[in-house]
């Protein structure tokens, strides 16, 4: 299928961007990298009367040193972070994470903003920054705000951006030492959407775990922060005794729903074998 | 055999000096293809040509109350609106019933719905745009009314008393029914050792050819002809269909085929939606292009399988298997396709079932019922991956019952290698095949000891690995038995025109079509050999049917054995002719001489006697230095119809190896080896080649690819995101070996080898999963076997 | 609906296989459907219109992307390589013929975006292994071949480039 018509503005700088996606309103779609968003508009399943175009924002691309954080702007591509050295040294969830993603045709034009602003529940970006407690920089007419990746995702494909609103970039802390980081997901081809996938991140002090955060995608609308979980692995050593009360703990944290590929029973079966994963290659090291 | 002639020199095409027969060269058309340089059918612009986008029904069944197109006619760029009734008026409609195919029944169908649509997909309005995008935005402003009806869609209750009837007419949904009955199968159970049963489900899954369907029809009202260029593997059968349903004489139509991106089935059928563009284009009189999108491929290209067995197979103590029986029943959506019919797939698993194995007793009953889905239909490997796996599986499980080893049970009952010509259980005519020649192959390929302790170790660990096995026959270069007898447009029998150019190069030109197989490739390697020239000075013409000569095409691995067969006659006979004006220009005996790469040469000695530009030179240019009561011809058309056997049978026997993650259900392929008997192979790359695709597909019916439906008729994945389909990271490295055993019917011996990858690969991963996972009592009998399906087995979800 | 039915077309420039080109053209038209409606490249092919079979894969900027999965309008300014350009730039006739030699081609339909995809693979990781190969075309769909040759055939290259048999 082909789109259904739409005017283009490419604008050529953030002000000019938010001053159109404010007045457009409703009717008007920001394009990113547009791995989603464009086949979405192949389909004619979205229909904006105009699209803003952001790949002539700069100012909106590049990975910087920023203190305790790296500053990843909205507009980075998946292949800049695959290429960049900071995240390397400083992100080793990212860099692990990215060749889940897709395929490299993809990654070279896919943003991490683009990514964080659709909030796909399969997504592993969004369950990347939840578990890493970044911050989400959200940039309006009115000023700048920062919003805690656990509160920016509401629902499904719902997010605190509002109308009129970018985001700009994403705040992501260094690992700090004794830090770990595990990421598994079950996927039924290669660079699919995962079944169900989880993401961990933690302070391993020894053996005892502390700071751990369990974040699981494609189980439910958002990513989902298993905090009963990661409750009973906290401050403890991860050992089977751990990942079985862990596990045991999933049906408070976890409500996913069917899909295509899987039912809703089996993605929380699939959970449970991924807590007991992730923690073993979490307590490897 | 009766069409054979003796040889200059007593050679056949075995023997022929410089032969490419078994020679695994490049294809000669492949450059073009890497290079892009292609011609698709959607890459065609022809001047004036509109675009037709259909509004298809979003309902499995309903009534269509009223059409409003008075918004689309409006809007921008659009030529015309035309809705099912007015195609009604302009075409006959079809029907999909083959005669031998007893007690068939289908209504007849217009290429759009009329006033009541039957599937979701059904095309209901056509719209003729200067743009693809602007009737697609016309589309949404066509208003239909519409009425939902109840559907019937489970195809296990269609022909319940309360299933609504999608033809009221008929009284119930049953489209045809036939039962098998031999030997005497109920005193085969009572005296059995053991008896073995399991239920099977072949859900239903579709063909995703890369270029979806298309076509451009272009009506040239001066002239009263429609040209169509069209993605097509029957250039004729559709021209007849065309020309028949438009009601224009065979002679004012030409069906031109170019490159096509795949087809394995989907692209040889009576599409609504292609016809409609043809009606379009000589109500417009100008070219019209419909090209199908990935989306309306999923709804509206053929389906396949969608069956539900119950099978049953009993053994003697002695290991030997007396009885099997089968009750199939497959649902076909609401018509049957036109022409083949839908009913050849469960024919062919009634024919099938059991074929490799000398079996004393069968009982067979099957049914077709028509539901509110996609029309289901051929598609590459028609029945067999059904027939193999049901056979399969429960050879693999009585093999079990009876405490024997899965090979040495296979030895015990596959059909001896020197036991034919001889019938399947279910009656079939079987020329000649190597059953037990394959598995000696095969065992020597694997190290079938090692994989069974590696197994046994495995399992120490926790981790399942599994070991399965599946002997196969194939149907391939089907004779009119097939379709012709049941009175359908479909040859059986394939022509080719060879001829010397001024230059001494041949120009040759077939009825067989090139999807990829390497059927240009095969010509060229044939006619190279048969007429002596190398393939560089080859040059093949197909898919026009205003060029070629008459003949089916390409489907049901009919291309070398018929085609091939042809060539090798076509490539003789005008060798004879270069050589009768050799002998006169060189006043020696023609029996004397050969051609051989090229050159005209002493048959004895291979001496240069004269370059063969030399013969195409005096002949068409200095006629008058021939002799005044000759004339000397350098063109040759042949013909070739199997009619010896009904088909020409292949066998082969499928390994697969893999391991099962008990916690996923994920399954990862270790190794994969096929042997196979296609006879005589032309061409070992393109032949292995076919075989590994085979076996991809089969893998993809086997784990991955399903039409997902709602109850009410929906599909739910209807997209290539959704729908699964084998890509290169899992797929594994596929060792092919070979026996040969040459059909007497042909010179050449060839047999088809383009389905037999998927005739066997579900069989082999089935019994291959159900082997890993047998220590946790598990057994699947689904296909595909999600990893979802896989843990429901083993009660972990 | 009338009221989007006829909006501004927009003038896009770029360069197409070393050649300026400059049309003007609805916002809405995709990169492949630009490559192979305006400009006549139809080497590039269109299977799903969803970013899922990349048979429309092309080279942009150095980058291999989907053709579908942007917009014309977006390649403005850049520098466009398709099948054809790169099969007559010369510098990957080896993959090329590697690709006729070993039939690492059957339809046709997907090659281009195969060879485009291989092309990348090859600059990137010049000695892959076979499942880095088919890690790296796992995103391009083929039908035919059951990818084995493929895999064969891009293997090959990339033994023959690392000693030196360019």
């Amino acid at each position: 299928m082909k789109p259904a018509p739409f005017e283009y503005v490419k604008p050529s700088s953030v002000d000019d961007a938010l001053t159109v996606l404010t007045e457009g309103a409703d009717d008007t779609q920001p394009i990113a990298g547009g791995q989603s968003l464009t086949a979405t508009l192949n389909m004619r399943l979205s229909a904006p009367v105009r699209l803003v175009d952001l790949n002539g924002l700069e100012e909106l691309r590049g990975i910087t040193d920023a203190g305790g954080v790296v500053r990843i702007g909205a507009l980075t591509r998946y292949r800049d972070l695959e290429q960049s050295d900071l995240v390397a040294d400083h992100l080793p969830l990212i860099k692990k994470t990215l060749p889940l993603i897709a395929h490299p045709a993809i990654r070279n034009r896919g943003t991490l903003g683009g990514s964080i602003a659709f909030a796909d529940p399969a997504a592993e970006m969004p369950a990347c920054v939840t578990a890493l407690n970044g911050a989400i920089e959200i940039t309006g007419l009115n000023g700048v705000r920062k919003v805690a990746a656990g509160d920016f995702f509401k629902g499904l494909y719902e997010t605190d951006l509002q109308s009129g609103e970018l985001i700009t970039a994403i705040e992501l802390p260094k690992a700090a030492p004794g830090s770990r980081f595990a990421i598994q997901e079950f996927a039924r081809r290669h660079g699919d959407y995962a079944m169900a996938g989880l993401v961990a991140a933690a302070q391993v002090d020894g053996a005892t775990v502390s700071d751990i955060a369990l974040v699981f995608f494609a189980m439910g609308g958002t990513p989902v922060a298993a905090s009963s979980a990661a409750a009973k692995i906290a401050g403890k050593a991860i050992d089977a005794d751990a990942i079985a009360s862990a596990q045991a703990a999933l049906d408070d944290d976890l409500d996913p729903f069917d899909d295509t590929q899987c039912s809703a029973a089996m993605k929380k079966h699939l959970a449970r074998v991924l807590t007991d994963r992730v923690l073993t290659e979490l307590a490897g090291g | 055999m009766s069409d054979q002639v003796s040889d200059q020199g007593g050679l056949t095409i075995h023997d022929r000096p410089n032969s490419y027969i078994g020679r695994g060269v490049p294809r000669p058309n492949a450059r073009r293809l890497i290079h892009g340089r292609g011609t698709f059918t959607d890459d065609i612009k022809l001047p004036r040509m509109v675009h037709v986008a259909y509004v298809r029904s979003p309902f499995a069944h309903a009534d269509i109350l009223s059409i409003d197109t008075s918004a689309a006619e409006a809007a921008p760029g659009v030529v015309a609106v035309v809705t099912g009734a007015e195609f009604a008026k302009r075409i006959t409609p079809w029907e999909g019933v083959l005669t031998h195919l007893q007690g068939m029944r289908s209504p007849p169908q217009y290429p759009l719905a009329v006033d009541r649509a039957r599937w979701q997909g059904e095309p209901v309005v056509a719209v003729v745009a200067e743009t693809r995008a602007q009737a697609e935005d016309a589309i949404e402003l066509v208003q239909i009314d519409w009425k939902e009806l109840p559907a019937a869609t489970d195809m296990m209750r269609a022909m319940d008393a309360d299933a609504p009837v999608i033809h009221p007419e008929y009284g119930n949904n049953l489209c045809w029914e036939r039962n098998v009955d031999v030997g005497d199968v109920d005193a085969a159970y009572a005296s059995a050792a053991a008896v073995v049963e399991d239920s099977f489900v072949f859900s239903r899954h579709t063909g995703v050819t890369l270029e979806p369907r298309v076509i451009v029809a272009d009506y040239n009202a001066g002239e009263e002809k429609l040209t169509v260029y069209h993605a097509t593997q029957g250039p004729h059968m559709i021209h007849a269909i065309l020309s028949k349903h438009l009601d224009l004489p065979e002679h004012c139509v030409r069906i031109v085929c170019k490159d096509v991106g795949g087809a394995f089935g989907i692209k040889v059928h009576t599409y609504g939606d292609e016809i409609g563009a043809a009606v379009l284009s000589v109500m417009l009189k100008r070219p019209v292009k419909f090209a199908a999108d990935r989306l309306e491929s999923f709804t509206s290209d053929i389906h396949a399988r969608d069956h539900r067995i119950e099978g049953k197979m009993a053994v003697d103590k002695d290991g030997r298997i007396t009885a099997l029986e089968i009750d199939d029943i497959t649902g076909i959506g609401p018509y049957s396709m036109y022409p083949r019919s839908s009913g050849i797939e469960l024919n062919q698993v009634l024919n099938l079932a059991g074929g490799s194995y000398d079996i004393g007793s069968y009982r067979a009953r099957g049914r077709v019922v028509f539901q509110n889905k996609p029309l289901m239909c051929q598609y590459r490997a028609v029945g067999h991956p059904i027939a193999t796996m049901l056979t399969e599986a429960l050879v693999e499980k009585a093999a079990q019952a009876s405490g024997i080893d899965v090979l040495e049970f296979r030895q015990r009952n596959l059909m001896a290698d020197d036991d034919y010509p001889r019938n399947t259980v279910s009656g079939v005519p079987l020329e000649k095949l190597s059953h037990h020649a394959a598995l000696a192959k095969l065992t020597g390929m694997i190290d079938y000891d090692g994989l069974r302790k590696d197994q046994a170790a495995s399992r120490e660990k926790g981790v399942y690995r599994g070991i399965g096995f599946a002997s196969m026959i194939e149907v391939t270069s089907p004779s009119p038995a097939f379709y012709g007898v049941g009175g359908a447009p479909i040859s059986a029998q394939d022509g080719t025109t060879v001829r010397l150019d001024a230059k001494g190069n041949v120009i040759v030109s077939s009825s067989v079509t090139e999807q990829g197989q390497g059927a240009e490739s095969m010509l060229a390697q044939i006619a190279a050999t048969a007429v002596g020239v190398d393939m560089a000075n080859v040059r093949i013409i197909t898919g026009d049917t205003e060029m070629t000569p008459y003949g089916g095409g390409t489907w049901a691995s009919r291309g070398t054995g018929i085609a091939g067969e042809a060539t090798v006659r076509a490539g003789r006979a005008l060798r004879e002719q270069v050589l009768e004006v050799a002998g006169i220009m060189l006043q020696s005996d023609a029996g004397s001489l050969d051609i051989r790469a090229g050159k005209i040469v002493d048959a004895d000695t291979g001496n240069e006697r004269m370059d063969l530009a030399e013969v195409g030179r005096v002949v068409y240019y200095r006629g008058d230095t021939l002799p005044k009561d000759y004339q000397a011809e350098l063109v040759a058309t042949r013909h070739y119809v199997p009619k010896a056997y009904p088909f020409a049978f292949t066998n082969g026997i499928h390994c697969c190896h893999l391991e099962v993650d008990t916690d996923t259900g994920i399954v990862k392929i270790l190794g994969y080896w096929v042997v196979e008997d296609c006879g005589t192979v032309i061409n070992p790359l393109l032949v292995d080649d076919q075989v590994r695709g085979g076996v991809v597909q089969g893998i993809g019916g086997a784990l991955y690819e399903e039409c997902i439906y709602s109850p009410e008729g929906q599909l739910l994945n209807g997209n290539l995101a959704d729908y699964l389909v084998p890509m290169a990271f899992e797929m594994p490295d596929i060792e092919v070996g070979h026996v040969s055993t040459p059909t007497a019917d042909s010179e050449l011996g060839a047999k088809g080898a383009g389905e037999a990858g998927t005739a066997g690969a579900p069989a082999a991963i089935t019994n291959a999963i159900n082997d890993a996972l047998m220590p946790l009592n598990a057994r699947l009998t689904i296909n595909p076997m999600t990893p979802e399906r896989i843990l429901n087995a083993i009660g972990k979800v | 609906m009338t009221e989007t039915a006829r909006l501004p077309e927009v003038e896009v420039s770029l360069t197409v296989n070393g050649e300026r080109v400059t049309r003007r053209i609805e916002p809405r038209m995709t990169l492949v459907d630009f490559l192979r409606l305006e400009l006549e490249l139809t080497g590039s092919h269109v299977g799903c219109e969803h970013g899922v079979c990349g048979a429309c894969t092309v080279r942009v900027d150095d980058e291999i992307v989907r053709g579908c999965l942007m917009f014309a309008v977006q390649a403005d300014g850049t520098n466009v390589v398709t099948i054809e350009g790169l099969a007559d730039g010369g510098s990957e006739d080896d993959l090329l013929e590697a690709f006729r030699e070993r039939n690492a081609v059957q339809c046709g339909f997907c090659t281009p975006g195969m060879v485009m995809t291989a092309s990348d693979l090859l600059a990137r990781y010049p000695s892959a292994s076979r499942d880095e190969i088919r890690e790296f075309l796992s995103g391009n769909y083929c039908r035919c071949t059951g990818y084995q040759a493929i895999v064969d055939a891009i293997e090959k290259v990339s033994q023959s480039r690392a000693g030196g048999g360019r």
